[in-house]
């Protein structure tokens, strides 16, 4: 096949020499110039030596904007606009997109390529450290800020939302009890089996009653919970916030005058606040039934046995882990929804947020679950 | 190809959404290289049948040909490439959200032609700039964008794969009137460039009368009338009375009689 692109500096017929010097040298532009042939076409040609004064294009068979975005490349928009104005064969579609496209890119800088420096990793780490301060500080003001919201809304019982607050309970908690109930079911059940393997060295299985109900009343039974929660409504709190954002509602909100804190975020952290004790105790219940199964089945141990030595276990475990769960509630609520506020915009956006807010979540329930068991060790409770 | 006429050919299409029909056995033809407008009231259904020919809403009954072939029975592969003919802009763009302008359009050059990333960037910043937007506005989010540059982008992104069949929703609503009259004039060019077919769904008067070879008026849920803008100005059907020679449709008829004389 014939060369794409053929720059010819003087005319092959010297007859035409008198005939217009001034369209010399000439470009000649032959074959299809679009998107199926770019990448044969671009390893094809290359930029002219000179500056062409005219351009030949009786060749061309076919070309679209990619070709014409090629051609671009090749000779610079000024020079494609001012060859195609002397063009011949060019018919008068082709011209025109021709000089759409260079008139479009006149003056446009191609652009610089990003350097990549050794200073780019420290830049990195310094970006990351002042917005983890920056995280921290947000989440101190939105706290600062919901609650003072909360005060307000204290004095004026007529502007608290049941509604908000009943559906985001029901979301938040009734529809979490069976899969915490089950979960804790299973692990009351696995801790129940560890318990009574390492109990049964020393002849003292029965103290795995005492494992079960002391490790679901002080911990697990509310850390489970809570995790779940974290994993469960945090996530969603974020998505819908952050959904809310994306789609202006958030502004529209706030030029009615009216708060997002009091209308999004007071009832869902009441809702948690409410319901987490709640699910943290059918947690415990559920734990405890599942270490009673594992032993009244494998370990033979008698029911009555059973709900005996779980009824001389002080109650005092139970309200120190019970007491624990409206702080894990205000945490998890709180970081859900800032979370969801800090949603930018776009689709990977809420998937980012929505990430964060589940990991922190989850970080800070731990964290702050291992801070209360050195407390409440160091209390000797 | 160029042999039938009608590069799109709807045929007693019906749609029913619950107890609401919106369309009642609804006829038209898309001819080759035309660019169509289509009016109608708001909730005549001119989404629906832009979304019943691209393939996003399966028709209750009726049969939608593209290209000559049945979008309906088309397997899912020879649809696709059919699909890559398309091109669609619609109605509050739908730019990817998480990807800047410019990967916007760079994506289908990439996915369909297997461009390199340096390649496609370079095409999409040509569509870029023939739809008018600013070299900056290339990394932006779409959420950075502004109504009428996200058309723009919308638009350029249509544009990428330079398809046959252009649909268009209300490209024009949400622009400025010399955005809008510029957007007019692009899709002159593109379509005297490539002989692209436009199937354009709008309320702007001045864009029926500056860019649309005949309009197709939705009405009563089907097309009461495909025709010239003067043969369809024409009609005596009140509601066409009332859109073309209200105050905003004498509006346009005078301006583009002012800019022809």
């Amino acid at each position: 096949m014939s060369n794409a692109l053929v720059l010819q500096s003087v005319p092959s017929d010297a007859a035409e020499t008198a005939d217009n010097h001034s369209l010399w040298p000439r470009l000649f532009l032959n074959g299809e110039w679009t998107l199926q042939k770019y990448q044969r076409l671009l390893k094809q040609v290359s930029a002219p030596s000179q500056k062409p004064r005219s351009l030949d294009a009786s060749g061309l068979v076919a070309i679209d904007t990619a070709g014409a975005t090629l051609l671009l490349d090749l000779l610079g928009p000024d020079t494609l606009a001012d060859i195609v104005e002397r063009a011949t064969g060019l018919s008068p579609e082709w011209k025109a997109l021709l000089l759409a496209v260079a008139t479009a890119m006149r003056g446009r800088q191609p652009p610089d390529a990003h350097k990549q420096r050794w200073g780019d990793g420290l830049e990195a780490l310094g970006t990351l450290t002042v917005s983890g301060w920056r995280q921290l500080g947000q989440f101190f003001a939105f706290a600062g800020l919901t609650i003072t919201t909360l005060l307000s809304l204290l004095v004026r019982p007529w502007r608290w939302r049941w509604t908000a607050l009943f559906a985001q309970m029901q979301q938040a908690g009734l529809n979490a009890v069976p899969i915490v109930a089950l979960l804790n079911f299973l692990v009351g059940a696995v801790v129940a089996f560890l318990g009574a393997t390492v109990l049964a060295q020393f002849g003292a299985t029965i103290y795995t009653v005492d494992l079960v109900a002391y490790a679901f009343m002080r911990e697990l039974g509310v850390l489970l919970a809570a995790i779940l929660l974290a994993g469960r409504t945090a996530s969603a709190f974020t998505a819908q916030i952050g959904s809310m954002k994306v789609n202006e509602e958030l502004d529209a909100l706030k030029v009615q005058g009216l708060s997002a804190i009091e209308l999004l975020v007071i009832p869902r952290i009441l809702a948690l606040v409410i319901t987490l004790p709640i699910l943290g105790f059918i947690a415990i219940l559920a734990g405890i039934a599942g270490g009673a199964m594992v032993a009244v089945l494998s370990l033979n141990i008698s029911l009555t046995q059973f709900i005996g030595i779980v009824q001389q276990v002080p109650l005092l475990h139970l309200w120190l882990g019970l007491g624990k769960a409206p702080v894990f509630a205000v945490l998890i609520a709180l970081i859900g929804c800032l979370e969801g506020f800090k949603v930018s915009g776009s689709a990977q956006s809420v998937g980012e947020r929505t990430t964060a807010s589940v990991v922190q979540c989850i970080f800070v329930v731990i964290l702050l679950d291992a801070v209360a068991a050195l407390f409440y060790m160091e209390m000797g409770w | 190809m160029s042999v039938d006429p009608a590069i799109i050919q709807v045929r007693g299409l019906c749609n029913t959404f619950g107890s609401n029909t919106v369309h009642k056995d609804l006829d038209l033809d898309v001819l080759h290289g035309e660019i169509l407008g289509v009016v109608g009231g708001s909730g005549t259904g001119k989404s629906v049948l832009l979304r019943s020919i691209v393939g996003l809403l399966r028709p209750t009954s009726g049969k939608v040909q593209v290209f000559g072939k049945n979008m309906l029975s088309l397997h899912s592969r020879d649809r696709s490439a059919m699909e890559r003919r398309f091109g669609v802009l619609f109605q509050h763009g739908a730019l990817f959200s998480s990807l800047t302008v410019l990967e916007n359009i760079a994506l289908p050059l990439i996915e369909h032609v297997g461009l390199s990333r340096a390649q496609a960037s370079d095409i999409a910043r040509v569509k870029l700039a023939l739809t008018g937007l600013p070299a900056n506005a290339a990394h932006l989010y779409p959420s950075k964008l502004s109504g009428g540059m996200i058309k723009r982008a919308a638009l350029a992104r249509a544009l990428a794969l330079d398809p046959e069949i252009l649909f268009l929703d209300e490209p024009t609503a949400g622009l400025d009137p010399i955005g809008a009259a510029a957007f007019d004039q692009l899709l002159l060019t593109l379509r005297d460039a490539f002989k692209l077919t436009v199937f354009l769904v709008t309320h702007d008067l001045d864009t029926l009368y500056a860019a649309c070879d005949r309009v197709a008026v939705l009405s009563q849920k089907k097309v009461l009338i495909v025709d010239t803008l003067e043969n369809v100005a024409a009609e005596s059907d009140p509601w066409i009375q009332s859109y073309f020679h209200g105050p905003r449709g004498r509006a346009a008829v005078t301006s583009t009689n002012a800019s022809l004389t």
